[in-house]
């Protein structure tokens, strides 16, 4: 009889727990959402041609390369990490997409030589913190400068041109137009950058790896204790954030005919970290979601994009976009503290 | 009916084991024995090498070569954590192991997790561990965040995590630390549970009643070597200390302060304080040269308490008196500049500052006092203060230089103390002041706080060890659900007793039992 009360007391606790654990991750994950519909509202509100088709698809496709390289620096976060040489990664990846592009017949090898390239300095970094124990930071601040210098060193510090470039379509295409309702079609850029955050998710929420991931981000001596292979699991994060970066070469690449070791992509890493935190994972790793670094870099986007709706000039769109990431983390974190037990 | 009696072959044995990190030995030539079906307590003061030897079993650290580890007479090797795992071998860590963000059932199956083609399967792992919760009447689900549980039911997650690898020995490292009395209980019956159940299982403790509580054999280490195995029978507290300090236990509790006399004046007052969340209208004073202690069970809002008076977390009713004399203590500077000082129960994420120095962190509360006007310190005074409080205090180190995260416990104890001791408090709340220390530093700990009583100065000890609370107390106050529900008075004819102050923790639990 006891026995029974308290069980059923127990099962009670249990349910309640589990959903208040549910809707805590709905939380967690919607986020900034709000943040995100209230911008294009307002955004739609003052300019009237947001919400066209038209300049969604231009939205979507400026915040596809962000997205991209905002996925890879998620799993570096989660992992309680940083790595700041995504920009310089993606510049010297596209200096050689469009270097190998230049192949007579085989101009498509541009693509893996790229994405060879951006792996390839993912591992370096990986290396330097995994193995070495350096920290990300430093180690990342380093490769920053020094991929940096690459990029320019390829093009012997010019911009390099392929007008013929045998996959403009990843950067300029679009799939399923349909032109009787004014739909231009999704554009590959945008395409990809779901795949990659589709990916990224099965990844990180479906696979014993992601799960590793959270756990060296949660509590690395207990995923060591746990006979987890932490370094491992560091070298893989590093590794995806470069060929991530990669990636978003051979896109910027395709979308440009062209690359320079100079200018392109200079302070992206910036964009992708706001992006990351603005979609509420955690800088102390472990807490986070990739669906939320998707709302963050569309908010983002749709800030740049609306501003510019609106004849504001890029001084002050700079000023606004800083205030307005600060102002949504800040909301935040004090909607978490609220909600948080103490 | 343990096998040591029935001559099998023991689970575990562990021959000439030694360890050395660079030139310091923290094992020599230890060989020690584990049966099936008994509980094996492993005492020593802190540094003594329980946790080098415990580590060497789990995987964690190999020893030096020349030792040997037999599982059922095999002889084995374990070079990493999962080759302990799959020796049988569970380790439940002092420092809980877990990682919040993850569930029960993650934590559970953690660098093990079950999959299909690849693919996470959360379902099986909860499915699996649910039973194993049963086993623990846990009372929260597989799915459930290890972040938002309790200290005593994420220990029941370490415990579940172990259980899942079918061990046949389980080493658990301090296992009550963060537990109130009652959880320690509960814990106690689940030990024996699984004793009887056959496992082996290897108790590190430093608490004497516990291991007079649970354990079949206790074998003592000093100094990284073992000084010898006693059977049930032979436990007693007194051969416990004199083997693991080479001391007799007859000073252990000192309380050569006279207990106040009714007209002693009275330093603190506290008056109806409220948090508006656990705290709710506590009243109580403090007279000067007087030890009250704080009792009552984890989450009954002890330190909720201190932390209140201490002006660390905002207070909705209420109001503090020193001296007669109301204070307003909105933040712990007000209550410092008030005389009171607040010792916290977890010295090295509230307390200390490990990377600095000895000197530094003595100094910190008083800068203003040790340097120059226009703000250059002074770092001749500030020497020489360090300087005194090692000496008075009596911290064992080599140099104010060394960094407070490289001194043991105990003495790291002592640096903070020493901090709070420099601002010439008159009321002093100490919360688990002998927290994770060892025997010799606690004993040192206690002549402490009775030399400060005998100074004048008005103390408050919350504690969780009763037989501590009890030692050095004058007066215990017992809180439950956030109010202070009793006192006990103690006299040299009619000391504190453990049996009163329990009563009056679990008081309501009782009665509803009843």
């Amino acid at each position: 009889m006891v026995d029974q009360t308290t069980q059923a007391a127990a099962e009670a606790r249990q349910g309640a727990q589990a959903h208040k654990q549910r809707m805590r991750t709905i939380l967690q994950v919607a986020g900034m959402l709000p943040v995100l519909i209230l911008l294009a509202i307002f955004f739609q509100v003052t300019t009237d041609r947001f919400m066209s088709w038209q300049n969604i698809s231009i939205v979507a496709q400026q915040a596809a390369i962000n997205i991209v390289l905002a996925a890879g620096m998620t799993f570096v976060i989660l992992t309680a990490g940083i790595d700041l040489s995504v920009g310089s990664i993606l510049a010297a990846s596209a200096m050689i997409a469009i270097i190998a592009s230049h192949i007579p017949e085989w101009g498509i090898l541009g693509i893996p030589a790229a994405l060879g390239m951006g792996l390839a300095f993912g591992l370096a970094n990986g290396i330097l913190i995994a193995a070495m124990r350096l920290p990300p930071f430093i180690v990342t601040l380093g490769s920053l400068t020094a991929v940096r210098g690459v990029a320019r060193l390829m093009g012997e510090d010019t911009t390099v041109f392929n007008p013929e470039l045998p996959f403009a379509w990843i950067g300029n295409g679009v799939i399923l137009p349909i032109p009787a309702l004014n739909f231009p079609g999704i554009p590959w850029l945008v395409i990809i950058a779901l795949a990659v955050v589709l990916i990224s998710w099965i990844v990180l929420r479906r696979t014993v790896l992601g799960n590793r991931i959270y756990a060296v981000g949660g509590n690395p001596d207990a995923a060591r204790l746990a006979g987890i292979k932490v370094w491992q699991i560091l070298l893989f994060v590093y590794a995806t954030s470069g060929l991530l970066a990669g990636l978003g070469g051979v896109m910027s690449a395709a979308r440009l005919y062209a690359a320079n070791g100079l200018q392109l992509g200079q302070s992206y890493e910036l964009d992708a970290i706001a992006a990351v935190i603005l979609g509420g994972t955690s800088f102390t790793g472990g807490i986070g979601s990739i669906w939320g670094t998707l709302i963050g870099a569309l908010i983002i986007a749709m800030l740049t994009n609306g501003l510019i709706l609106l004849g504001i000039s890029d001084i002050w769109q700079y000023i606004i976009k800083g205030l307005v990431i600060i102002g949504a983390v800040a909301l935040d974190r004090y909607r978490l503290r609220e909600g948080g037990r103490t | 009916m343990s096998e040591a009696a029935t001559g099998e072959a023991p689970e575990l044995e562990m021959r000439g084991i030694g360890k050395t990190f660079g030139a310091i030995r923290a094992l020599t030539d230890v060989t020690c024995t584990f049966y099936r079906g008994e509980v094996h307590a492993l005492m020593g003061e802190n540094g003594a090498g329980k946790s080098t030897l415990m580590k060497i079993l789990s995987g964690a650290y190999q020893a030096d070569p020349g030792g040997e580890i037999r599982l059922k007479g095999r002889p084995v090797t374990i070079n990493g954590p999962l080759a302990g795992r799959r020796a049988g071998i569970a380790v439940i860590y002092q420092e809980l192991s877990l990682a919040p963000n993850l569930t029960v059932a993650e934590n559970v199956f953690l660098g093990d997790e079950k999959s299909r083609m690849g693919l996470i399967d959360r379902r099986a792992m909860e499915a699996a561990v649910k039973p194993l919760l049963e086993r623990l009447n846990a009372p929260f689900s597989p799915a459930a965040r290890v972040a938002s549980l309790s200290l005593a039911e994420r220990q029941l997650v370490e415990i579940a995590r172990a259980l899942a690898e079918n061990p046949r020995i389980l080493v658990m490292d301090e296992p009550t630390t963060a537990l109130s009395a009652r959880e320690a209980e509960r814990l106690f019956g689940i030990i024996r549970q699984l004793k009887a159940e056959g496992i082996a299982i290897v108790y590190i403790s430093h608490r004497m009643s516990e291991v007079y509580e649970l354990a079949d054999r206790v074998s003592v280490l000093r100094d990284g070597k073992l000084v010898g195995t006693l059977a049930k029978d032979e436990v007693k507290a007194e051969t416990i200390v004199r083997m693991m300090v080479g001391r007799e236990l007859s000073s252990f509790y000192t309380k050569k302060h006279s207990a106040p006399a009714g007209d002693r004046k009275v330093v603190l007052e506290v008056e109806g304080i409220s948090d508006g969340r656990l705290i709710k209208d506590c009243s109580f004073t403090v007279s000067a040269g007087e030890v009250v202690g704080l009792s009552g069970l984890v989450g009954s809002g002890r330190t909720e308490l201190a932390r209140l008076i201490y002006g660390a977390d905002p207070k909705t009713k209420g109001r503090v008196l020193v001296d007669g004399r109301e204070c307003r203590i909105g933040s712990p500077q007000d209550a410092v500049d008030s005389g009171i000082v607040y010792l916290t129960e977890d010295r090295k994420a509230l307390g200390l500052f490990l990377d600095m120095t000895i000197r530094e962190n003595i100094g910190l509360g008083v800068l203003d006092e040790d340097s120059f006007a226009g703000g250059l310190l002074n770092l001749r005074a500030a020497r020489e203060r360090a300087a005194k409080a090692i000496q008075a205090l009596g911290i064992r180190t080599l140099s104010p230089g060394v960094t407070a995260g490289a001194l043991s416990g105990g003495n790291q104890q002592k640096v903070l103390l020493a901090r709070l001791l420099e601002t010439k408090p008159r009321v002093l709340l100490l919360d688990e002041p002998t927290r994770g220390i060892d025997v010799g530093a606690k004993s040192q700990i206690y002549q402490i706080i009775d030399d400060l009583a005998r100074a004048g100065a008005a103390i408050l000890v919350i504690s969780s060890e009763l037989p501590e609370l009890v030692g050095i107390s004058d007066r215990a106050l017992v809180m439950r659900d956030g109010r202070i529900v009793g006192e006990v008075q103690g006299s040299a004819e009619q000391p504190i007793t453990q049996e009163a102050i329990m009563a009056l923790a679990t008081l309501t639990e009782d009665s509803k039992a009843a």
